[in-house]
């Protein structure tokens, strides 16, 4: 019986150790990328390193701005929302309020499947069909900001559908039913009392979205022409702040490789922000 | 806003609500019909926009894929004229298995701890919530540089197979804790009663009667946790590097099949390649998802 | 008449509220004790104290003594053994998710028999002792969610008799069950007394005439009346107690 109470007691132990690898795990990520980005910004200079427009780690002397950077992922983030939000909030809609229950079935792994196609694959198909097809567009590079925002678009919509639909799922059926009552159609019922009902968990979704967006990697190295300058028109290339690393890191040396991991902390603390935002939303949701 | 019936008789319309439930359309205004019209039409619409593209892009893949799927492309040794993807299927492979062999402990006892052993209003549960949920929003190539920093520089392991599956362990952490979480929440308390009233202990219960009930959910995120690793690239190209032959050991670098899709069709040189390599990549997460739904499926049923 | 279980001073709190109040009651062996009273009285709060398993609950305290043949059960007694030597059928039934025979081979292993041989035969003396070995001998390793409501109940009375423990505690066990399957388990705990010392909370008055030797009225935390149950029915001491069992409340 000894015996058994130490098994026990150790494997209680044992249990609380790996609840704590997440902690670990989120407080050495904090710790190595703020440890190895902060020191290269204050060699260039804050101002210099998130203001300059000038991105040249080869010029003599070297100049490390990332505002093209981060003005890349914001512009291409806020593409992907007005593509992708409305679509997404619409089919979630059909998904639960119009959406036959057999036909459900079938959709709602689709939407698990788009989930889970890696965005590798997301990326060669912007390349061989979006890219061609955006050629078209007098004036159009073809990798282009709009481009990366159209896939970018297509990529959150399973998060969007997914969070959307279970918010909206979870208004309470008297909602729809007193607008009925109200004399309003299936439609408007479903737009003007479910939806507003369901406005936060929809927020979130958005948030999520965002976060999906900006930290997107592979995809969009592969259709957004990645030029390191401000993007100028949605038919030119822009360069995001994870392509800025993913496309340099490998040979970078010295400042050069120490401003791509500061580039990685600022994407990091925009990411952090975003988190933060979300489960402000997601609590705000639950208490009301 | 055009809704003459009521406005003013919300009280009586909700207390006779039933009749007008049974009416169903009762808008017969114009604009309000023409509303109705245009809302459907837009859901409908975007609904179908959104299930054209996925499958356009599963049938494009395909269609274009499978006729370059040459025995070449399946040979043991890789080399640039043949662009055989068999190396990098072994390097995921292992990397799959390795990651996997390191998350599914820790994330399934942290995910116990939480659901049997920490009591309620226990500080350190939210803690690990909100850093299981920071981890669950970290894009991936966040993971590749810290990665980077840490496994490959930090320890010196260089680039190689275990710096990979370490950082991608983190990663899948997130993911199969909140499917087992939930698994181990739907598992009825009558089970646990039972259990301790013969006389068993919290340990015998939990891996005994809770845990194999909640298998099903389990094994679900864990084929999904599965389907991330094969598809990730970020994290992985400065982690365990895109060296083309099969990693051997721990400590040697490869590719995994999403790298080598990426290298193939960065150099722009074996589109044809490619396309036979996104087929196979393809294929594997869609029989991932078909198992993960079936699985889940199974779990609702019972 | 020995004393099985002998409960002094108990007095036990959920959080702020104080579910039982200075319990004292003496449990004989060999006998059926039923505890009556209506919903919320303490009756199934102290069932579950006899073997502990209000400390799966948050927040539970008690105070006072519980002994099990004059030993401390909130003392120095492993919970584990004492669980074993005091098993519990409960309300609802609650086979687990595996075969019969694993179901009823759970408390063995449990406590250390791994052997085929004796669990094959604990397996067959416990569906025998339940009086379920006849309809369940040819699919024991069938999952036991199959099984009728009545059948899963007197299946659950077989895992508790697995474990061989002295006394069994039943918390409302027909509650959930059809007449027919009512009356299987009555007859069975009937029978069950002359090896066991049996306490049984239940709803229904008739049941604990039927079948109980004493019966513990409760109300509010305490124990109104307690005495043997010819007694109790037809001359109750306590005016709480005949306004009760001649239904004028609960």
């Amino acid at each position: 019986m000894k015996k058994q109470q130490i098994v026990e007691k150790s494997m209680a132990g044992l249990f609380f150790l790996c609840a704590c690898v997440s902690i670990v795990a989120v407080l050495l990520i904090c710790y190595f990328m703020f440890a190895n980005g902060i020191p290269a910004m204050k060699e260039i200079g804050f101002g210099n390193f998130l203001l300059g427009t000038t991105w040249a780690p080869k010029n003599e002397p070297a100049s490390f701005g990332i505002l093209p950077m981060i003005v890349g992922s914001v512009c291409v983030t806020l593409g992907a929302i007005v593509i992708g939000v409305p679509i997404g909030i619409l089919t979630a809609v059909f998904l639960s309020r119009f959406c036959p229950k057999s036909l459900h079935g079938v959709l709602e792994p689709m939407v698990q499947l788009m989930a889970g196609i890696p965005s590798i694959l997301y990326g060669f198909f912007g390349m061989v069909v979006l890219v061609p097809l955006l050629r078209n567009i007098p004036g159009c590079a073809g990798v282009s900001l709009l481009a990366a925002a159209v896939l970018l678009g297509i990529m959150i919509l399973p998060t969007i559908i997914n969070l959307s639909e279970s918010a909206i799922r979870a208004v309470p059926d008297s909602y729809y039913e007193g607008a009925l009552a109200l004399g309003a159609t299936h439609e408007r019922a479903v737009f003007y009392a479910v939806l507003p009902a369901a406005k936060s968990g929809i927020l979130a979704a958005i948030v999520l979205g965002i976060g999906r967006a900006i930290g997107e990697t592979m995809a969009v190295i592969m259709v957004a022409g990645n030029q390191a300058i401000l993007p100028r028109s949605l038919f030119k290339g822009v360069r995001t702040m994870t392509a800025n690393i993913v496309l340099e890191m490998g040979y970078a040396t010295g400042i050069h490789r120490e401003a791509l991991i500061a580039t990685g902390v600022v994407l990091f603390v925009f990411i952090l922000i975003i988190n933060l935002t979300f489960s402000v939303i997601k609590k705000r949701g639950e208490s009301a | 806003m055009n809704e003459p019936t009521t406005a003013m008789g919300y009280r009586r319309n909700v207390l006779d609500s039933r009749e007008h439930v049974a009416r169903r359309t009762p808008s017969k205004t114009p604009s309000g019909r023409a509303q109705a019209l245009g809302l459907r039409g837009a859901v409908y619409a975007a609904a179908g926009l959104t299930f054209f593209v996925l499958l356009f892009l599963i049938g494009y893949i395909l269609v274009r894929g499978i006729p370059y799927l040459t025995p070449s492309l399946f040979e043991w040794k890789y080399t640039s004229d043949n662009c055989s993807m068999m190396p990098a299927i072994v390097t995921t492979l292992k990397m799959t298995g390795l990651s996997l062999l390191i998350a599914i402990p820790i994330s399934v006892f942290t995910a116990v701890y939480l659901v049997e052993y920490a009591k309620r209003g226990n500080r350190l549960v939210g803690l690990i919530r909100l850093t299981t949920e920071t981890l669950s929003g970290i894009p991936s190539i966040v993971y590749g540089l810290f990665g980077l920093l840490f496994f490959v520089t930090q320890l010196g392991w260089g680039m190689s197979l275990a710096a990979g599956a370490l950082t991608l362990a983190i990663m899948i952490l997130p993911l199969i804790m909140r499917s087992t979480e939930e698994a181990l929440l739907a598992v009825p308390d009558l089970y646990r009663e039972a259990s301790f009233g013969l006389g068993a202990g919290k340990l015998r219960t939990t891996f005994r009667i809770v845990l194999p009930s909640a298998m099903p959910g389990i094994l679900a995120g864990i084929i999904l946790a599965v389907g991330r690793v094969v598809g990730e690239t970020a994290a992985l190209m400065y982690t365990a590097g895109t060296a083309t032959d099969a990693a051997s050991g721990l400590l040697s670098s490869g590719r995994t099949l999403a790298v080598h899709m990426y290298c193939l069709s960065s150099e722009g040189l074996h589109t044809n390649q490619a396309y036979a390599t996104a087929v196979v990549l393809l294929l594997i997460v869609l029989v991932m998802n078909t198992i993960s739904a079936l699985v889940a499926r199974k779990l609702t049923k019972s | 008449m020995n004393t099985k279980i002998m409960v002094k001073d108990l007095e036990l709190h959920y959080g702020t509220f104080h579910a039982l109040k200075n319990i004292n009651i003496d449990l004989p062996e060999n006998e059926v004790t039923a505890f009556i009273g209506p919903s919320g009285c303490g009756k199934s709060t102290l069932l579950k104290s006899l073997n502990r398993m209000n400390d799966l609950v948050e927040g539970c305290k008690i105070d006072g003594k519980v002994t099990l043949d004059g030993e401390d059960i909130y003392g120095d007694m492993d919970v584990n053994l004492l669980r074993r030597r005091v098993g519990m059928v409960f309300q609802k039934p609650n086979p687990f998710p595996m075969s019969i025979y694993d179901n009823i081979a759970f408390g063995p292993r449990t406590h250390g028999i791994h052997s085929k041989r004796r669990l094959d035969e604990i397996v067959e003396r416990s569906l025998r002792g339940a009086a379920i070995w006849d309809e369940v001998k040819d699919r024991l390793d069938k999952s036991a969610l199959g099984m009728s409501g009545g059948q899963q109940q007197r299946l659950c009375i077989a895992r508790a008799l697995a474990i061989e423990p002295e006394v069994l505690l039943m918390d409302e066990p027909t509650s959930a069950l059809d007449p027919i399957s009512t009356n299987k388990v009555e007859e069975l705990v009937e029978d069950l007394k002359k090896d066991y010392t049996i306490i049984m909370v239940t709803h229904n008055m008739q049941q604990a005439a039927r079948i109980s030797d004493r019966t513990a009225f409760f109300l509010l935390g305490e124990v109104v009346e307690y005495s043997e149950t010819g007694e109790l029915f037809s001359s109750p001491r306590d005016k709480r107690t005949e306004d009760y069992i001649t239904g004028r409340f609960g």
